[in-house]
């Protein structure tokens, strides 16, 4: 009985080193097709930031172009049951279903981006875009002729109102007279509807553009049109050389390298990651030439400010929309109050849908 | 060259060996797509049509993913055989998502399962409701249904969004825009524990069952086929016409709101902005590919969404980007599709003289 439970024990202890002989399978959920640009664009460059990070240690895979109603589940759910060990899922939407399979595949980690649910084996990490949203608020406020700055939005949800509210913040810091126009596509990928959205902003004064959808359209409209505009995700520049000042962009190489190490040394825990301009993950491209040299000057110190902690975007005094003080000098949002984010600040020009 | 030649008669060979036909077409199409890209083309046809159903969970994602097509397939061919060309499965299945789903969130402390019965009657209704509203601008004001049913796609997905961004929004949510999730009475039951299908594959059978019955064995049916046929012989055998219309857009807008109920109700669990990844059109394909005949049906969606779980875990296992897979179920279909002309044409050489016998 002793000789077959040891060789049972030796069994054991052979197999288990025979499995981590074997690479950490990591698989990626996008919800849209990881194309050159965008949101996905910057997950699946972080994947393959990851790969070349630790070679043969891991091996990735992604499955794209998910939908968010009843594929979700199934798809994060093949992926748990064919090995792999950590499942990162990069849309808000893929939230229930990647719970839900948390649920029952207990010894496998989830890393669930943008969401709010935690387990104990699933964690959520997100950006802060709207810092560098800030940032570009404030070249606009410099750089408008018109003192009228386009924003094209996708959904009203906190993240993207954050994000309109920060780039308004910047705006008025520079120019108190400028108004930001905000056009409400209904879509996160919509290139037809982007340029529209683009297009009716130009023709209403605009001439910067910002957005929050997925494709370059909105860079390549404003240069066709000869206006400036903001890149969003990754870096544009390649689709408007002249138009794109800068763009907000999403960098998840370091975040993702850190998650997959700690699960090969077994460190993993659940967090809730909120990381930004400080921790790298949100930062800015290149500047455009044509930003002046005063204005980069003045990015980069309200840079260093918001990194080193002496400065928030939503530093008080803010005010919302009917002119009643929101925050008051030396206050500021807290994050739990950011996170759920439904109201404009000054400057904003429209109602908020649903309002 | 080669040119075709319309038969006298559609060939019963044909009809049995064009799908072998489209099969052999696409395994070397598919042979040739995977080779130039570098992989095992054995392997990846494993992977496209074998590997999906290799277990118990494969099986039942299947189901989950057929029910969907099965029910709005069933209705759409109603329509179609009356010639009534209803486009709008997909709003009706919204509508009937939001209806049925309204009801399940407005009494969230009940505590029986007879709750459901409310809540699927009221997806039903909801789709019927928006079939209705097209069946009655083509009977009172004779508008094309193409056209009508369409844009009441997108109106009925800009009525979702509108709920889920306004007032069905989870209160504890973030503000994201997803309603509350159902509670488990609310949810319909499950087949077997631990999987997903539930009882939504039931109905899709049921209704294609049914669907057989009323074309091949009623009046009503008859007189949709007549319709569809020869709009004159209709209205000379006294048919009313407007009726028919209103049968069938009825029918199909409640199958297809059924559909969308027992998706939210079922394997989402809440109303979400992104109930369907275009089931209501992708049953417009299976219809077609069935032949208009309710056996046919049931063979191409299961066809079709294996291609789809397919399509997935060719994705896994190659890291392929998912326009390869729908260049892969395009060329399927298409060759199914194309291979269907042997059935009403053959092909001669173009010099040689037609033969006068069929």
């Amino acid at each position: 009985m002793k000789i077959s439970f040891s060789s049972l024990l030796c069994f054991i202890l052979l197999s288990s080193a025979g499995a981590f002989a074997e690479p950490l399978k990591v698989g990626f959920v996008y919800l849209s097709p990881a194309q050159d640009a965008g949101w996905t664009y910057a997950h699946e460059k972080a994947r393959l930031y990851v790969e070349k990070e630790l070679g043969d240690k891991i091996q990735t895979t992604f499955i794209e172009n998910v939908n968010e109603g009843s594929d979700a589940e199934r798809v994060i759910h093949k992926l748990a049951s064919s090995g792999y060990s950590l499942i990162f899922t990069t849309s808000f939407g893929f939230m229930n279903p990647t719970f839900k399979v948390a649920q029952r595949f207990k010894n496998i980690k989830f890393e669930h981006a943008t969401g709010y649910k935690t387990a104990s084996n699933m964690g959520v990490y997100n950006a802060r875009p709207y810092q560098g949203r800030y940032l570009t608020g404030l070249i606009a406020g410099k750089m408008t002729r018109t003192n009228v700055v386009g924003y094209i939005a996708t959904f009203p949800i906190p993240e993207v109102i954050r994000g309109i509210n920060a780039f308004t913040k910047g705006l008025k810091e520079t120019n108190p007279d400028a108004v930001v126009k905000v056009v409400w596509i209904s879509s996160w990928y919509d290139p037809a509807k982007e340029r529209v959205a683009a297009e009716t902003l130009i023709l209403q004064g605009a001439d910067i553009l910002s957005t929050h959808a997925d494709s370059p359209t909105t860079v390549q409209t404003a240069e066709a049109k000869g206006v400036y505009a903001f890149g969003y995700h990754s870096d544009m520049s390649k689709y408007g050389k002249h138009a794109q000042l800068t763009a907000v962009v999403h960098n998840w190489g370091q975040l993702y390298l850190n998650e997959v190490k700690s699960v090969l040394n077994n460190t993993w825990k659940p967090e809730n990651l909120w990381y930004g301009l400080k921790e790298g993950v949100t930062q800015l491209s290149a500047f455009n030439k044509a930003v002046p040299k005063e204005v980069q000057d003045l990015v980069n110190t309200r840079k260093e400010q918001i990194i080193k902690g002496e400065k928030r975007v939503f530093d008080g005094p803010v005010y919302n929309q009917a002119g009643e003080l929101v925050v008051k000098k030396d206050n500021t949002i807290s994050d739990s109050d950011l996170l759920t984010m439904n109201w404009y600040i000054q400057g904003i020009e429209g109602t908020l849908p649903g309002h | 060259m080669l040119r075709l030649e319309a038969r006298r008669h559609d060939s019963t060979l044909m009809a049995l060996v064009s799908p072998l036909i489209a099969t052999a077409l696409t395994l070397v199409a598919g042979s040739i797509l995977f080779s130039l890209l570098g992989h095992s083309p054995g392997r990846a046809l494993y992977t496209f049509f074998i590997a999906p159903l290799s277990d118990l969970y494969g099986w039942t994602e299947l189901g989950v993913k057929v029910a969907p097509l099965m029910l709005c397939a069933a209705g759409l061919n109603m329509c179609y055989q009356a010639k009534v060309w209803n486009i709008g499965a997909e709003g009706q299945l919204v509508i009937g998502a939001l209806a049925g789903g309204y009801v399940g969130l407005m009494f969230p402390d009940t505590q029986t399962h007879w709750m459901l019965v409310p809540v699927l009657g009221f997806g039903i209704l909801g789709g019927m409701a928006w079939a209705g509203l097209a069946a009655w601008l083509k009977t009172r004001f004779n508008t094309n249904e193409i056209l009508t049913t369409i844009m009441m796609n997108y109106i009925a997905l800009y009525g979702l969004l509108y709920a889920v961004h306004g007032p069905l929004k989870d209160p504890n949510g973030y503000n994201f825009p997803e309603s509350a999730q159902f509670s488990e009475f609310v949810t319909l039951p499950v087949l077997f524990p631990d999987y997903r299908i539930n009882i939504s594959i039931l109905f899709g059978l049921f209704a294609l069952a049914a669907s057989w019955i009323v074309l091949n064995r009623t009046l009503p049916g008859f007189q949709m086929r007549v319709l569809g046929q020869d709009q004159s012989a209709a209205a000379f055998a006294g048919f009313n016409q407007n009726r028919i219309v209103w049968s069938v857009m009825l029918v199909s807008g409640g199958l297809a709101g059924l559909a969308g109920i027992c998706e939210v109700a079922g394997s989402i669990g809440q109303l979400v902005p992104q109930i369907s990844p275009g089931y209501g059109y992708t049953a417009i394909i299976v219809v077609f590919l069935g032949r208009m005949s309710p056996i046919g049906i049931f063979f191409a969606s299961i066809l079709l969404g294996i291609t789809y779980l397919g399509g997935e875990m060719v994705q896994m296992n190659f890291n392929l980007p998912k326009s390869i897979t729908g260049l892969f179920q395009g060329m399927l279909l298409f060759f199914l599709l194309a291979s269907d002309i042997l059935i009403h044409y053959r092909i001669l050489p173009a010099n040689r003289a037609s033969r006068v016998h069929s």
